[in-house]
């Protein structure tokens, strides 16, 4: 499974599907990560986490792990 | 009759700077997300019959973040005459993903589009007449930092108050309104209909709060389950999903009409600054500088260190001269002699006590504004992101780094300045280990036995620092695989704000409201405490009568050392540095500074105490009572126990339940001595010092302990519930 997680850093990504549940989850797409969206993976903190992505227009920076959660292709 | 209204919007949009605007008090602003955390309300500047709220900052009203829970909660329950909606003109998509569910509760909105200056700047164009009509509710433009159209931002959402809401401009997938059609008619009809909207949606979400709040009965659930389900199953996701899938969808298709980006694609400014201070090669050493520079300013001891020179300052002139001066013309006009208890109370207990705490602050107020001009340019929420890797592996997070650094100067303003972390657990497993990290008052302690029992190598000092890291470390490893801190959900999702030249008002405002309440407490809880101290180490009995006593032996202090020193025994306190060493622990609690000062009164030692220097009479008595083992046993315990009664002032005001508070200092208490027992029961067995007895076979049993929690086996939990602890406070 692709996922956000092993995106290369500056390309850019269409989300397939969110794993998980819960808070996490909802918080993900409370931040406008949602099926279908386009997210440019900007930049890897300089220790190799976390990763500074920009969706829908603004910056983010989000975990390794929460970015295993979201599948891409 | 007033008229209520709220203040909403995404964290970090300019909404306590507007309601700062709107009332004319001064909340403090950080460029910081999560600034917030409790509502205010205030009265609009020239209407005294409106009542302004400013909440929490929100993404969302789901229910599981606590600013979350408590801006919903006063939606839903207070239900306000209008909602004041203030949006991001830099982020509208996701500013306007809040907007579509505010406008569900059936409460007039208004929503003002701040930071207008920026987005002209950076030549977008925003059709701001256009998102009216879309949207259907009035939309201003304002820019809260220069204060421009605000007034009539409130003014229309004054008007909005009295008119009735709009229906929500957006209709779900056909599929998902037929369903919520469905949830209206079964359990929602019977209250109003503006209102209806939104509990339908949330039902349809499942959301486990407002299921509780309507009490529905168990078949109705299950019929509205079956509705949710088909819909899932037709849609292929879970009604959650859908849900918001489809507001940033329809937030998507009505963007392109209002607005137009040119610098889409374009590095601004900010970007340019970002690409070098969060390269990858050079963000370690800017950062390492930029920290370097600020400890230097503040807690140095050089040229630059503005801190430093002015709480020597104010600790040698002003409250070690004038202040006492002062007191001394002032006691002498109203007759009190210098023997009377009065005299002694006032200038050995009072102005003795609370001078020495006081002497801090100009430090902590030029690391305070210093501090601030970071946090406002917008540089700490890269040093969390930065430091985020490091500290999460001890259960702590990027944003744990600021309060670890201060609290070298001083503990109180670090555990204050945990503040700024949002996730539950790591906040409270901040408070909990900053306090471990050795503060400047715990130095003298460290220079004391490095002086008289380790010919002052500078191997114990730096020990010192070492102890206090790895104690932070070992605790965030153990601790986070607790299931109290386990159990919380800690999705990490941060925005980077962009870079802005900061506002002086508002650094100085920051500077002041902590500089503050640490002034604020050392007027009672140090008062306080230093009255009961001088108390209790002045009057004891002698000979069967109570009185003031010449020796500090027979005071009241003495004796409670003496009857608790049993405590301290498994840690080879014992003979006759017993007591003593207890006493001066007990006095640490007050301040750390009084150990040193502490030793310095019982073994009768009359010059100034300087510190590392020159004391050396005092050093061959503490040498002669005290071993290597149990200098190093004492210190251990000193450095890592509950910190100063200003410290715990603030654990306790940061966590804000007496139960954390009491759990963190018998935590840290605990700590302190199970690792001092260690040291002093396997190190005393190697060198010969201490016997096998039944402590040793404790000491062992608890460094096992130790190494099992560190290492047993966890697993970072994914799945999150809620802490509901939290949200009851809430």
């Amino acid at each position: 499974m692709q996922t956000l997680k092993n995106a290369a850093i500056g390309s850019t990504v269409r989300v397939v599907k969110l794993h998980g549940e819960g808070a996490v989850k909802r918080r993900i797409m409370d931040m406008g990560i949602t099926k279908g969206v386009d997210i440019y993976v900007r930049k890897v903190a300089p220790l190799g986490d976390p990763v500074e992505v920009m969706v829908r227009g603004y910056e983010l920076s989000l975990r390794k792990a929460d970015a295993g959660m979201i599948e891409v292709e | 009759m007033s008229i209520k209204i709220a203040l909403a919007g995404n964290p970090n949009t300019g909404k306590t700077t507007l309601f700062n605007a709107l009332t004319g008090t001064s909340q403090y602003v950080g460029n910081w997300p999560g600034v917030t955390v409790e509502k205010k309300g205030g009265t609009l500047k020239g209407h005294r019959d409106v009542e302004i709220m400013d909440l929490p900052g929100v993404y969302s009203l789901s229910p599981y973040t606590l600013e979350e829970v408590v801006a919903r909660n006063y939606l839903v329950t207070e239900r306000p005459d209008a909602i004041l909606n203030i949006i991001d003109g830099t982020n509208l998509e996701r500013n306007l993903y809040l907007t579509t569910q505010l406008m569900e509760l059936g409460i007039p909105v208004v929503a003002a589009v701040n930071m207008m200056d920026v987005v002209r700047k950076n030549g977008d164009k925003l059709d701001t007449k256009k998102l009216s009509d879309t949207l259907g509710c009035p939309v201003t433009e304002i820019s809260a930092i220069k204060g421009e159209g605000v007034m009539e931002a409130a003014e229309k959402a004054v008007e909005a108050a009295g008119k009735a809401a709009v229906p929500p401009p957006h209709r779900f997938n056909g599929t998902v309104e037929h369903a919520l059609a469905h949830i209206e008619e079964l359990v929602l009809h019977n209250l109003p209909e503006t209102q209806q909207r939104w509990y339908a949606v949330k039902l349809f979400e499942r959301d486990e709060k407002v299921i509780q709040q309507l009490a529905l009965a168990p078949d109705k659930i299950a019929h509205i389950e079956g509705d949710i389900k088909a819909c899932e199953d037709e849609l292929d996701d879970d009604a959650e999903s859908i849900i918001t899938a489809e507001r940033y969808n329809w937030i998507g298709s009505i963007i392109g009409k209002c607005c137009r980006r040119r610098s889409q694609g374009k590095l601004t400014v900010s970007d340019k600054i970002d690409q070098i201070v969060t390269n990858r090669i050079l963000a370690l050493p800017i950062f390492v500088i930029v920290m370097g520079l600020v400890y230097a300013i503040s807690m140095g001891g050089w040229a630059i260190s503005i801190g430093t020179a002015a709480t020597d300052w104010a600790n040698d002139v002003l409250f070690g001269e004038w202040v006492p001066g002062l007191f001394d013309t002032i006691l002498g006009a109203a007759g009190i002699a210098e023997e009377s208890w009065l005299y002694g109370l006032i200038q050995d207990g009072i102005v003795a006590g609370v001078g020495a705490v006081l002497g801090f602050v100009p430090q902590m107020l030029v690391l305070f504004l210093l501090l601030c001009i970071l946090e406002d340019v917008g540089y700490m929420a890269r040093i969390a992101f930065i430091m985020d890797r490091i500290f999460r592996r001890f259960g702590l997070s990027g944003k744990s780094f600021i309060p670890m650094l201060v609290a070298t100067g001083c503990g109180v303003p670090g555990i204050m300045a945990s503040r700024t972390i949002e996730q539950d657990r790591d906040r409270k497993m901040t408070i909990m280990t900053t306090g471990f990290m050795p503060c400047g008052a715990k130095m003298p302690i460290v220079g004391l036995f490095a002086g008289a029992l380790f010919g002052g190598s500078w191997l114990v000092a730096t020990s010192a620092y070492f102890i206090g890291i790895a104690a932070v470390i070992i605790s965030g490893v153990m601790l986070k695989k607790f299931k109290m801190f386990a159990g919380e959900p800690a999705p990490f999702v941060m925005e980077l704000p962009a870079y802005h030249v900061p506002n002086p008002s508002n650094v100085l405002r920051g500077t002041w409201e902590r500089g503050w309440s640490f002034i604020k407490r050392a007027g009672t809880v140090i008062l306080l405490s230093s009255i009961v101290l001088w108390f209790l180490q002045g009057y004891g009995f002698v000979d069967g009568v109570f009185g003031a006593v010449e020796d500090n032996n027979d005071s009241i202090l003495a004796a409670i050392g003496n009857a608790a020193a049993w405590i301290f025994y498994p840690l080879g306190w014992k003979g006759d540095m017993a007591w003593k060493a207890t006493v001066a622990s007990v006095t640490g609690l007050i301040a750390k500074e009084n150990v040193v000062d502490t030793f310095g009164v019982l073994y009768h030692y009359a010059g100034d105490i300087d510190l590392i220097e020159d004391s050396t009479p005092l050093w061959s008595m503490v040498a002669a009572d005290f071993s290597a083992i149990t200098a190093y046993s004492f210190m251990i315990f000193n450095l890592l126990c509950a910190p100063c009664f200003a410290a715990m002032g603030a654990i306790k005001r940061e966590m804000n339940n007496t139960k954390w508070t009491l759990g963190a200092i018998g935590y840290m208490c605990g700590f302190a001595y199970a690792a001092a027992m260690v040291v002093y029961q396997i190190g005393g067995l190697i060198t010969g010092e201490a016997a096998f007895s039944v402590f040793t076979v404790i000491a062992f049993a608890l460094l096992l302990g130790l190494i099992y929690l560190v290492f047993r086996p966890y697993r970072e939990s994914t799945a999150s519930r809620l802490n509901e602890r939290s949200v009851a406070r809430a």
